[in-house]
């Protein structure tokens, strides 16, 4: 909050205003934020409300519906089904993050060096399938993955092998994970390369002078002017994947046995509430799969602030 | 809540992806033979083009894939063309099946758009404008709340959305759909440091004393140079609304308000049905045409997105 400040300091002008004058501005300003706060109270902060509210009470068969404190909650961390998709996504985030971020990260010092030829080209059509929606993307993939069919197939029969099914159940993690790779690396390499494109150009002038390498630059110069980038993708990615639905729910229509209806803890929240009709609970899972992924995103945040600051 | 915060704050940088032909010359002009301008190379040109090919394969299977029947989908190698050309038999066919339905999701997701995402688009240059350029009590309230809330799942506010909104009897209607599209705390942010950047004090200031009204400042005066900052809001919230999934899925049980991402899942398991028509060869020629436009859109207004993304950047 403290970078706010100058902000904030900036657009008032030098000098001491007229109390009557600021008094003024003052509730001018909430005419501008006033519909987006409204919206917002209803979207957002309301329906959070009510998931607590509702996390707190149970269908019952005798007795109808019945505050039951945090019976929910006890019941959510004693749950396997919680667990396993718990589990799942975070095996998701270890393997699939780093490898799209690092990806990302190469391909943005790659075009930053400028030793790429086409670089606009390269930098325009790697971010192209962020505009591919989630679901296009997935039955991309879906109909490439077939064995039968698909470029899996063509692939069998070319050259004669048998590729493993990538939808089979050992398979279809890193089948989805190589869904997600594909629409959002380009996102995150431009995130970098914005950030890269900033770093004042007599950095490297100073670095040149002193005799620093190609890695070198890029370790003492580049990477601790991105660090807040790096970040803040980061936090994105984890919120992403511990969020996962779009991909599973569609690829499941493709491989019904290999993804079950509790394969993310999203997964599992949606079929509680619209197949087994268990609102309550489902808003209990809910909170707790929100208050993992605060507390996850915050301590990746003190932790990547404070090295090397 | 706050969590993000901070980490969004010291790097207004992050989020504002994107750079280039618009960005201040911080590292132009370049002496020949420096680290600025290296000799380029053929390797890192490869490597780079595979990551190229991966990003292109499976857009170029889909565009050939739209060419053919479904009886060609099955017989031919999924790269190259199967004998008969059917792109046009297929595109007219995915706007008449079933009584022309793909027309009506299309029409749908642009009501979604227009309402959806211009809504979120001028909420977030409203509330972005007063966030830079006004002293109002519970500011940082304000601030703090919306950027903490980029944190929360947002799937894992749909569940209860859902159940509040069957309440209001708002679901199964289009509003159970613009209605969440409306907030876009990321395009807040976004607008919030680009009005910080692009409008000096001192002309609204020379607006008031003129004696303009407020809005008329607004409109008048901020509304022209926050431009670039607009086009790219709007790029990103329309790409938002036009690709969303999850919400409408839980939302609308009615096909005929269903967008274009929910129609065309349901055709695609309409195959799984007993005796359902498989239509692959619509779906996938609806897909095509579901993702022409965005790409058409980001490549047209390239300039404008990118140096409003770079101007927000540029934070020294």
């Amino acid at each position: 909050m403290t970078t706010l400040e100058p902000a904030v300091a900036a657009d008032r002008p030098p000098g001491p205003r007229p109390p009557a004058k600021r008094n003024r501005r003052s509730w001018t300003g909430w005419g501008f934020i006033g519909p987006f706060v409204a919206v917002f109270a209803l979207v957002f902060l309301a329906p959070i409300a009510y998931s607590i509210y509702l996390s707190l009470f149970r269908d019952q068969l005798i007795g109808g519906t019945q505050f039951v404190g945090l019976d929910n909650y006890t019941q959510a961390l004693e749950d396997d089904r919680f667990w396993d998709s718990l589990i799942r996504v975070s095996l998701f985030l270890v393997v699939q993050v780093p490898i799209m971020l690092g990806i990302a990260l190469l391909i943005a010092l790659a075009l930053d060096s400028g030793r790429l030829y086409g670089k606009d080209f390269f930098r325009i059509t790697i971010f192209l399938p962020y505009a591919v929606p989630a679901v296009v993307a997935t039955l991309m993939w879906g109909f490439m993955y077939g064995t039968r069919y698909g470029l899996v197939g063509d692939i069998n029969d070319a050259f004669g092998v048998t590729l493993p099914d990538p939808l089979s159940a050992d398979l279809v993690l890193a089948s989805i994970g190589n869904i997600v790779t594909w629409e959002f690396v380009g996102y995150n390499m431009l995130i970098f390369y914005s950030a890269l494109r900033v770093i004042p150009h007599s950095l490297y002038e100073a670095a040149e002078i002193d005799g620093a390498g190609q890695f070198r630059v890029i370790t003492a110069i580049k990477l601790p002017a991105i660090r807040g980038a790096l970040v803040i993708a980061t936090i994105f990615s984890i919120i992403g994947s511990f969020q996962l639905f779009n991909e599973p729910n569609i690829l499941r229509q493709l491989a019904r046995n290999a993804i079950t209806t509790d394969y993310t803890p999203n997964f599992y929240t949606y079929s509680l509430s619209f197949n087994g009709q268990q609102q309550n609970y489902s808003a209990a899972v809910a909170i707790i799969m929100g208050l993992i992924t605060m507390v996850i995103a915050y301590i990746v945040q003190l932790r990547g602030m404070r090295k090397g600051a | 809540m706050s969590t993000p915060l901070t980490a969004a704050a010291k790097t207004p940088t992050a989020p504002a992806a994107g750079s280039g032909k618009g960005t201040p010359r911080l590292r132009t002009p370049r002496k020949k033979h420096t680290p600025g301008r290296p000799k380029r190379s053929v390797l890192l040109t490869v490597l780079t083009g595979l990551m190229l090919l991966y990003t292109v394969v499976p857009l170029i299977w889909l565009v050939i894939s739209a060419t053919k029947t479904q009886e060609g989908l099955a017989d031919s190698s999924g790269l190259w063309f199967a004998d008969d050309f059917a792109l046009f038999s297929n595109i007219s066919d995915t706007f008449t099946y079933n009584d022309g339905i793909f027309t009506r999701w299309l029409l749908n997701t642009l009501l979604y758009v227009v309402l959806g995402a211009g809504g979120a688009t001028f909420l977030a240059i409203l509330g972005g404008y007063a966030l830079a350029k006004f002293d109002f009590p519970g500011k940082r309230g304000v601030f703090a709340t919306v950027i903490g809330a980029v944190a929360v799942p947002g799937t894992a506010l749909a569940v209860p959305t859902f159940l509040m909104f069957s309440k209001m009897g708002l679901t199964d209607t289009p509003w159970a759909v613009i209605l969440p599209s409306l907030v876009s705390p990321f395009g807040l942010y976004l607008m919030w440091v680009f009005a910080t950047e692009a409008i000096p004090a001192e002309l609204l200031e020379a607006a008031r004393v003129d004696g303009a009204s407020e809005a008329r400042t607004f409109f008048q005066v901020a509304l022209p140079l926050l431009a670039p900052g607009i086009v790219t809001v709007l790029l990103f919230t329309t790409v938002a609304t036009w690709n969303n999934y999850f919400l409408p899925l839980i939302m609308l049980k009615d096909p005929d308000w269903y967008p274009l991402t929910l129609g065309l899942s349901a055709w695609n398991s309409q195959a799984e049905t007993i005796g359902g028509d498989v239509i692959f060869n619509l779906v996938i020629t609806g897909s095509l045409l579901t993702i022409v436009p965005l790409i058409a859109a980001f490549l047209l207004l390239q300039k404008y997105w990118q140096s409003g993304l770079a101007a927000g950047s540029v934070k020294e």
